[in-house]
């Protein structure tokens, strides 16, 4: 039986390996087929930034593997809309991610869902493991 | 004394800025880097203290913000430097400060 697994970002990418870390968890995870979510609140939702750019920092800029998530099946991306409002971000400051239906045709869907810190709870409350980063 | 100080963490994160902010005097540079750009993104509550401080000269390092996405969207009045600008500001500081 598949297992609701959540892994929570809260780390700005670069500044520490944690991003990068969770990306590489989550991909390795993806194999096992369980039923998969993330959760980005706090700096978290940095890692999401587009338009980044590592070329003068010497460092691998991961951000263009969050777009290959959809290809894991890995389609439920929460947002929290606070963490986003205090940072003085919007959703079109992110990355537009999406995934294939295969139920619907392989209808091109939107991966993330800007949600409210308590609905963020909810979401939390709802999951068999939770994974923090 | 012209003193830099330097903040390589998000002020969301840690307090380092406005810790450093509350302690920096008129004439002082302050220098974001690392993680510590995230306080010059326009429409935070850092920026604002930013914009409240005066006399103090704001810097963010180019590259560090670049890889963040947020070069787009520095908040007014906040001088981009590259690695050597990094380097001038510590040459013409008699002291630097680093607020880890």
């Amino acid at each position: 039986m598949s297992k609701k697994f959540m892994y929570l970002n809260r780390k700005a990418p670069y500044g520490t390996v944690y991003a990068l870390e969770s990306l590489e968890v989550v991909l390795i995870g993806a194999a096992f087929e369980q039923d998969v979510s993330l959760a980005f609140i706090g700096d978290g939702v940095y890692q999401l930034t587009k338009g980044q750019n590592t070329d003068g920092i010497g460092m691998k800029n991961f951000s263009p593997t969050y777009s290959a998530l959809g290809d894991y099946d890995v389609n439920k991306i929460y947002v929290e809309k606070e963490s986003l409002e205090e940072r003085g971000l919007t959703l079109d400051d992110l990355q537009h991610l999406v995934w294939e239906d295969e139920d619907e045709d392989w209808a091109e869907k939107d991966s993330i869902r800007l949600v409210s810190r308590a609905e963020l709870a909810d979401v939390l409350d709802d999951q068999d493991v939770v994974l923090s980063f | 004394m012209a003193m830099l100080h330097t903040v390589n963490k998000s002020p969301f994160e840690s307090n380092s800025f406005e810790t450093c902010l509350g302690l920096a005097k008129s004439g002082s540079t302050v220098l974001l880097f690392e993680d510590g750009v995230y306080a010059a993104t326009a429409g935070t509550s850092a920026a604002d203290a930013i914009s409240n401080a005066n006399g103090i000269t704001f810097a963010v390092l180019g590259p560090d913000a670049q890889a963040r996405g947020i070069d787009g969207k520095l908040a007014d009045g906040i001088k981009v430097v590259d690695y050597d600008g990094f380097v001038d500001l510590v040459a013409e500081s008699d002291q630097v400060q680093a607020w880890l």
